[in-house]
């Protein structure tokens, strides 16, 4: 009778020793680099550089055993997908690769990685230890998806009743009769919107799917490049890429600084059947109002039609939102819990004036829903304020992944640096 | 098999280049297209209308987006080429000095013979480039041979 409660009593110590002593090495863990690799973060917070892997790394997934899997855009050595290793200060080296194609999205879900390329999405089945089983033969989830030559990449990401959402972004700008043409008008209906222009939600467990198997779940979104599902409220986010050239395309319209300030980067909470607009409308953040597109009528004043979705954030124009993700983690002050931090890779279509972006973003929520301004959480990816200014940038924020300690990891698709930025202060 | 292609390419590139500029030294000055202040300083107008919003002030274009106008071997190459993306704009994505750009450029056949001159003579005359410049007549030459297809 004693022996059999001696039993759990010592198991619970055991326990609560590996707890703590876990908690030790957490509180122990990675160190900042002494310059936090160049970016400017607040009190308290530091940054480490895990890795230059020199190639163009697009979104990641970082495993709680300190595997990295980094998307690559373009393939590198015949390898889309870089694998790294992380020791225990934090640095990671190059263990290998695999899947022979380039692409943004890559996530982790229930024992699979996915990935994808510009067309399809695949699978891969993942050991115990989160290491790919058969990096040679992946799954194919979704196939025949459109790819033009803008905004061709497809992210992805799951939610927790077996689906995944892919983006298929819409080769044109603004679907002109001739895309970024001077005063080109927009195509009637504008056709593109059956098979792009939107998210797209497909089985994440069922294999060779394409549109006939998909849902368009939500349209007029142009490109969306960051996305994450929010846990909190069980709902897909989104920023989207607005359109460009509202200066060089109607210029008796809009002058260079308005195009340059115009439209906003938006942050959509996304229901099944939204409507974000695009083509025929776009956000202007300065009025906070919904406006008619000049390829469809638009004389920059003319409101458009109420039934198109409200954004539940929008950020300044053209900053490239390239990676969007909800913090979770308890590393970070509590602030930051269920927030959103957003990558803005960098502008090129505010030229003649200064570009902007090339930092990651920090949206606090509350309750979930937006709460209080949006504030530059990690700056300097560019180098100076002159390189961001001149699109110069030596590094540009792309994708998001939290480590299972919390801390933040950023990838760079200019030289292929990953950062880690950690909360040190107690 | 890329890496070949390339090489051709900087070969007979670079093989225009060496001939266009012996082809200068010798030919009577009348013939290479003097590039004046003036034709720079329209040239300068009309980038900054319609050409900078993509390929930037200093011509440094955006890195997997637009080509830079910098330098390149197209730039400094075959005029026919240059006039031709002007005026037809250019979408084919192919590579430019081992890099690919997913914009488009729209054709720009609206500006006048005499723009698209000056504004090919600035760019390559701009940004650190040194090439001779494109005349009134060479560009009307390539836009009628250009119609007609
Ligand atoms: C909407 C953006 C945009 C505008 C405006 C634009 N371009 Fe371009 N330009 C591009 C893109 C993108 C390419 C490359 C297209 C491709 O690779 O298919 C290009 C290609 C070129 C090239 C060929 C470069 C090479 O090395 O082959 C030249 C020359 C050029 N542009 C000059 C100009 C000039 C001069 C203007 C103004 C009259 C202009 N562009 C306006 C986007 C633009």
């Amino acid at each position: 009778m004693k022996k059999i409660l001696l039993i759990p009593i010592l198991l619970s110590a055991l326990a609560f020793f590996t707890l703590f002593a876990f908690r030790d090495s957490s509180l122990g863990g990675p160190k900042p680099d002494a310059d936090n690799v160049g970016l400017k973060l607040p009190e308290g917070f530091g940054a480490l550089k895990v890795a230059d892997i020199g190639a163009k790394a697009r979104h990641l997934v970082v495993t709680p055993q300190g595997i990295i899997y980094v998307k690559l855009a373009r393939v590198k050595e015949e390898k889309g997908i870089i694998v790294l290793k992380e020791n225990s200060e934090g640095k990671a080296q190059v263990t290998g690769g695999f899947g022979n194609y380039g692409g943004t999205g890559i996530y982790m879900k229930d024992g699979y990685l996915y990935a994808s390329s510009n067309k399809e999405v695949f699978r891969y089945k993942l050991n115990e230890k989160n290491e790919v089983i058969d990096p040679n033969n992946p799954e194919t989830i979704v196939k025949g998806l459109k790819m033009g030559r803008q905004h061709e990449t497809k992210s992805l990401v799951m939610d927790n009743d077996g689906n995944i959402y892919v983006n298929i972004g819409v080769p044109s700008n603004s679907c002109q009769e001739q895309d970024r043409g001077l005063r080109s008008p927009g195509i009637p209906g504008c056709p593109l919107l059956d098979s792009a222009a939107g998210i797209w939600q497909f089985k994440k467990d069922k294999l060779n799917q394409s549109y006939s198997e998909g849902v368009r779940y939500a349209t007029g979104l142009r490109n969306v490049v960051g996305l994450d599902w929010n846990q909190q409220n069980n709902q897909l986010y989104v920023m989207q890429h607005g359109r460009d050239n509202l200066n060089s395309a109607w210029p008796e319209l809009y002058n260079t600084k308005e195009s340059a300030e115009l439209p906003a980067e938006c942050l959509y909470a996304l229901k099944k059947g939204d409507n974000a607009g695009w083509p025929f409308m776009y956000y202007d953040g300065i009025q906070g109002k919904k406006i008619v597109a000049p390829e469809y009528g638009g004389n920059k004043k003319k409101e458009a039609d109420p039934k198109y979705l409200d954004p539940v954030v929008a950020f300044p124009a053209h900053m490239a939102p390239n990676g969007l993700l909800f913090y979770t983690g308890k590393m970070f002050p509590e602030k930051y819990r269920n927030g959103a931090f957003i990558a803005f890779h960098g502008s090129w279509n505010r030229a003649p004036e200064p570009q902007k972006g090339f930092f990651v973003a920090f949206q606090p929520f509350k309750d979930g829903k937006p709460s209080g301004e949006w504030e530059i959480f990690a700056d300097n990816f560019a180098g100076t304020p002159e390189k961001a200014a001149m699109n110069k940038a030596d590094h540009r924020p792309c994708g998001l992944a939290q480590g299972a300690d919390g801390s933040l990891y950023v990838t760079d698709d200019s030289k292929g640096t990953i950062y880690r930025i950690v909360y040190s202060k107690k | 098999m890329n890496r070949v292609l390339m090489i051709l390419l900087i070969l007979t590139t670079g093989g225009i280049k060496l001939s266009a500029q012996t082809k200068g030294k010798n030919a009577p000055a009348a013939k290479s297209q003097v590039v004046t202040g003036a034709v720079m300083a329209n040239g300068k107008k009309i980038y900054g209308q319609y050409c900078l919003a993509c390929h930037m002030a200093d011509g440094g274009g955006v890195p997997n987006m637009n080509p830079p106008l910098s330098k390149t071997s197209h730039v400094l190459g075959d005029k026919e080429r240059l006039i031709k993306v002007i005026l037809n704009g250019l979408a084919t994505g192919e590579e430019i000095d081992g890099e690919t750009y997913t914009n488009i450029m729209p054709p720009h056949n609206f500006l006048k013979d005499q723009e698209i001159a000056d504004v090919l003579s600035y760019v390559r005359n701009s940004f650190g480039n040194k090439a001779g410049g494109i005349s009134v007549g060479e560009v009307k030459a390539i836009r009628a041979k250009n119609i007609k297809k």
